[in-house]
């Protein structure tokens, strides 16, 4: 349920956006979720739809998830993070905290955990759209 | 456009009455010793207190404070578990008892994400133990928690102080309240390090002894509050709200 602090930081950060820029209704925001994090979308747009406020009542919510790129910064070899390929316990431990990915995940071509996110990590605002 | 978890920070922590960084230029100054022992005093002193371990890559306030086998529970975000009257937070709860090779991009950003995901609820005082030095951990904290204030540690070694003045240079440089700093592992008597710290226009709040009694007493609470070391800090505190 770690997807509801998350969707009241997207509604928290909306709401300011919306309050600097002056605007009185928000049309959409776009949102992109990186698959590192795992984060379950059912219920990110439910705690999204429960969490509006007023400014958000005709608000459309694009979500679109990222694929996790994963880069070693020591034989520079580039991969895509599969939830697959870990036990149920570290992901969970990624879910809560993405970078517990250094402690479990190693570079499949050279045991390397210095390893570079360039994609996918967790939740990021793309953009915000709505009526002055 | 932009990271929508630093927006939610303030809001996590706004039933903190008081939020207290322990930092040290320098490593292997007592911190972790220093921010346990009291975070432990004023909860026994009947404060709400919450205990938050920064130190990512060397996490140590669950080995004195004999912290095993806890999880935080999940409720919209994590409810930090009770902890010997404290709410306690640590990366541990994640890494376990591996190594978490983190460079400071990495820091930082799962220094925001706890900050957005915990759930403290109403606290007099939040111990925010932090790592060495003046890099990511630091500057994070003083830019993301407003309310921010230190409290400093240093050792009566010139060593040491070289590093922590410059932190003190750099908070007080920074408008950034420092609440007081302690000297630990004093061994003989000297004001080299009061008269540096007064100097300076800021509060020396008295030393702490070096106890070699202490390394015995890590991992067990009612042990580390009786040795000399605890019974000094908790003499020198000054964090009556």
């Amino acid at each position: 349920m770690h997807e509801w602090a998350l969707a009241e930081a997207v509604i928290s950060t909306v709401s300011q956006i919306a309050e600097k820029e002056g605007l009185k209704e928000i049309a959409e925001v776009e949102i992109k979720v990186g698959e590192l994090q795992q984060i379950e979308l059912d219920i990110l747009e439910f705690a999204l739809s429960q969490l509006k406020t007023l400014k958000f009542k005709n608000v459309k919510f694009r979500i679109k998830t990222v694929k996790a790129e994963l880069k070693c910064r020591v034989c520079t070899h580039e991969w895509i993070f599969r939830k697959e390929k870990i036990n149920e316990e570290v992901a969970e431990a990624i879910h809560f905290v993405p970078e517990i990915a250094h402690t479990y995940i190693k570079c499949p071509k050279c045991g390397s955990p210095d390893f570079e996110i360039l994609k996918g990590r967790g939740i990021w605002l793309e953009s915000v759209r709505g009526l002055k | 456009m932009g990271d929508p978890r630093i927006g939610i920070i303030e809001e996590r922590l706004k039933g903190v009455n008081r939020i207290v960084a322990v930092s040290s230029g320098k490593g292997g100054v007592g911190k972790s010793l220093i921010a346990s022992t009291l975070a432990l005093t004023l909860a026994r002193r009947g404060y709400k207190v919450g205990l938050f371990d920064l130190d990512f890559t060397s996490p140590s306030t669950h080995v004195i404070l004999g912290v095993e086998g806890l999880q935080p529970r999940e409720e919209k975000g994590i409810i930090p578990p009770q902890v010997y009257g404290l709410k306690y937070m640590s990366i541990v709860y994640y890494s376990g008892e591996y190594a978490s090779p983190l460079r400071g991009v990495d820091v930082s950003n799962a220094l925001i994400e706890l900050l957005a995901i915990t759930r403290w609820n109403n606290l007099d005082f939040l111990i925010v133990d932090m790592p060495p030095g003046i890099s990511d951990a630091t500057l994070d904290v003083i830019r993301l928690v407003k309310r921010i204030e230190f409290v400093v540690i240093t050792t009566p070694s010139r060593l040491a102080f070289e590093t922590v003045r410059k932190l003190i240079d750099l908070l007080s440089e920074l408008g950034i309240p420092i609440m007081g700093v302690v000297e630990n592992m004093k061994m003989k008597e000297s004001r080299f390090i009061q008269q540096q710290i007064e100097g300076r226009g800021i509060k020396f709040w008295g030393d702490t002894p070096f106890d070699a009694e202490l390394e015995e007493a890590i991992g067990d609470v009612n042990k580390l509050l009786a040795t000399q070391f605890s019974k000094k800090l908790g003499e020198i505190e000054k964090l009556k709200a």
